[in-house]
């Protein structure tokens, strides 16, 4: 191996430079301001947790770990989330404080990367997690909170993905009956976003035409909320049903919390083979090529620690969230133009060409103008038209 | 002014079918642009962006979102294994995977030697048959590399056989039939639903799949 340079980093390993820091910290602030608001408590909890307890629980896959040993020969992680270490926390020093539990985290996570550039192997996750709560309440309140943050942070367009793995598994039980084989191999295509896949294995079933119409049928449900009448018609049995209605009931109070117009339902999402239980989300922004934030309802990990409790929670990727508010200013620059009575004419038709071709374009007479420095310092683009050319007034 | 739908697409042979394909699906895509070597194509009346990409590329610029959509071999999509949505089959450029080599020549019993341009999709392959082989990877005329004693196997793509056959090799397994697939990045499939459903539906119709 070729002995390392000294500018160079393990691979995923990024500096912080003061700019980028300053951006961080003012969305990190909004982020945790609109949390606390919400009475959630902030947390936090060792960079490095056993492999057998917290790296195991983990939703994070193996491969993804970061592992080392102590001194001792003991196997060690560094947190590759933060809802793991919460759990732990949750079900040992806080299993005696009162129940549902309100937490929330800042704080950097590990994830080994593969080869590839442009995907760090450290970053930031601002999150929640309601411990204890199991009603639709809770998931309402959470998915709320998590827009409400954003909003908060200042990113206007983004829209958040609902599914229910519940669904799913009912879905799936009705249609094909009792057949683990199956659904983990429908499953699996799902998880992996293969439709192809998924669509040639139900070809190939040994089932009724109208069972493989009903299998299709769940790619479909996707969209508002018109899914959940659609959804009668393929699968009809209590447990769907009552699947639905959960859903059903988080959308009506999601649109009492005013936030239903960030918000869409995908009867299909999954996000992982088997953390999440119930209600699960997903969200996304322009100009960001992977997820924003994720999060739902997962009932098998505090058991893990011994804790018999249900609990949901979200996930923001700060980095990840800077980027997304930086792409939504640059769309909101500006450019203006300077004019005099002389060329005003000039200047409009190149302000409404300019718009014309979508741009923002402010036309302003010079003489109204206090400051001109600071006038052209808001602007992304100062085009001066004015027959003193840039000179100062 | 709405951002257009980016489709990375394989030069040559592959983006000749898909963009008949896509023509018959109401997106014309053709026209004088054929002759260019521009790499990005605007089609303004449309509000589509072509980007004219390697085959092995095309997942990657999808999974970065640098593209909305792409049209990708699955031969591809099984090396590289990537976080991209895969919708449609357009059941273009048909052909398969397959091991191929010297005739009566048995596999090695100590380290057999397989040479390939797909190292994952053949170890994949190997490791289920409970053979652990070792893997030169190479970049093309892989057929050369039984015949000058380089490896015991090659894995490759066939879709005529007439290579193996002018070489002197005969195929021993089939390994996965390939045919060109339509891939979209996560965030597009949810931003951009409406596009590229619409896309999808259409598409699905000229190639006959009866669902999306």
């Amino acid at each position: 191996m070729a002995k390392r340079l000294m500018f160079e980093k393990p691979l995923g390993m990024r500096d912080t430079l003061p700019f980028f820091y300053n951006q961080k910290k003012k969305a990190r602030e909004l982020l945790t301001e609109e949390i606390s608001r919400f009475g959630y408590l902030f947390m936090d909890t060792p960079f490095l947790e056993y492999y057998e307890t917290v790296g195991e629980a983990s939703a994070t896959l193996d491969q993804q770990l970061f592992k080392l040993l102590d001194q001792q020969g003991h196997s060690l992680v560094l947190r590759p989330d933060m809802t793991a270490p919460i759990a732990r926390v949750a079900a040992s020093q806080l299993k005696n404080a009162e129940f549902p539990l309100r937490l929330a985290y800042d704080g950097p996570v590990f994830r080994a990367q593969q080869t590839e550039g442009g995907k760090p192997a450290q970053f930031e996750q601002v999150g929640t997690e309601l411990i204890g709560d199991h009603s639709s309440y809770g998931d309402a309140e959470v998915i709320a909170l998590l827009i409400r943050s954003l909003q908060r942070a200042g990113l206007d367009d983004f829209q958040i993905t609902i599914g229910h793995v519940g669904y799913v598994r009912c879905f799936f039980k009705e249609i094909l009956g009792d057949d683990p084989a199956i659904t983990e191999e429908l499953m699996s295509y799902l998880y992996r976003k293969n439709h192809v896949g998924y669509q040639e294995a139900v070809k190939a079933l040994a089932v009724s035409d109208e069972a493989k119409r009903s299998l299709m049928g769940l790619m479909k449900l996707r969209g508002e909320d018109e899914v959940f009448d659609q959804s009668k018609s393929l699968a009809r049995n209590q447990e769907c049903l009552q699947a639905i209605n959960e859903l059903k009931q988080l959308y009506k109070m999601l649109k009492q919390y005013e936030v239903e117009q960030y918000v869409s339902f995908d009867l299909n999402l999954i996000s992982h083979m088997d953390y999440y239980t119930g209600i699960l989300f997903e969200g996304y922004a322009p100009n960001l090529g992977s997820l924003l934030c994720n999060g739902g309802r997962y009932d098998k990990l505090l058991p893990s620690f011994q804790l018999n409790a249900s609990a949901t929670g979200f996930a923001i990727r700060l980095e990840r969230l800077v980027e997304a508010l930086a792409a939504q200013t640059e769309k909101e620059q500006r450019i203006g133009i300077l004019v005099d009575d002389d060329t005003f004419s000039d200047g409009l038709k190149q302000a409404q060409d300019l718009r014309s071709e979508g741009k923002k374009v402010i036309l302003q007479h010079v003489d109204q103008v206090p400051d001109l420095q600071q006038f052209k310092a808001d602007l992304a683009e100062a085009i001066d038209l004015t027959t003193g050319g840039g000179r100062d007034a | 002014m709405r951002k257009p739908l980016t489709i990375a697409m394989p030069k040559g042979r592959i983006f000749e079918e898909a963009a008949e394909l896509m023509k018959k699906a109401g997106y014309d895509l053709l026209g004088e642009q054929e002759e260019s070597r521009k790499l990005i194509l605007e089609f303004p009346e449309q509000n589509i962006r072509i980007m004219m990409a390697k085959p092995m590329d095309v997942v990657t610029y999808v999974e970065y979102g640098t593209a909305d959509i792409g049209i990708a071999g699955k031969d591809v999509l099984l090396e590289q294994d990537r976080d991209v949505y895969e919708v449609l089959d357009l059941g273009i450029s048909p052909c398969y995977i397959a091991v191929a080599g010297l005739p009566d020549q048995p596999l090695s019993k100590i380290a057999p030697k397989i040479a390939t341009k797909y190292p994952k999709v053949a170890s994949d392959y190997f490791r289920e048959q409970g053979e652990q082989i070792e893997i030169i990877p190479l970049n093309g005329s892989i057929e050369i590399a039984p015949l000058i004693g380089l490896a015991d196997r090659i894995v490759d793509i066939v879709s005529t056989g007439r290579t193996l056959k002018e070489n002197g090799l005969v195929e021993y397994e089939k390994i996965v039939g390939i045919t060109s697939r339509m891939i979209v990045n996560p965030v597009s499939y949810r931003l951009k639903s409406k596009e590229i459903d619409e896309m999808v539906n259409q598409l699905s119709e000229v190639v006959g799949e009866d669902f999306a």
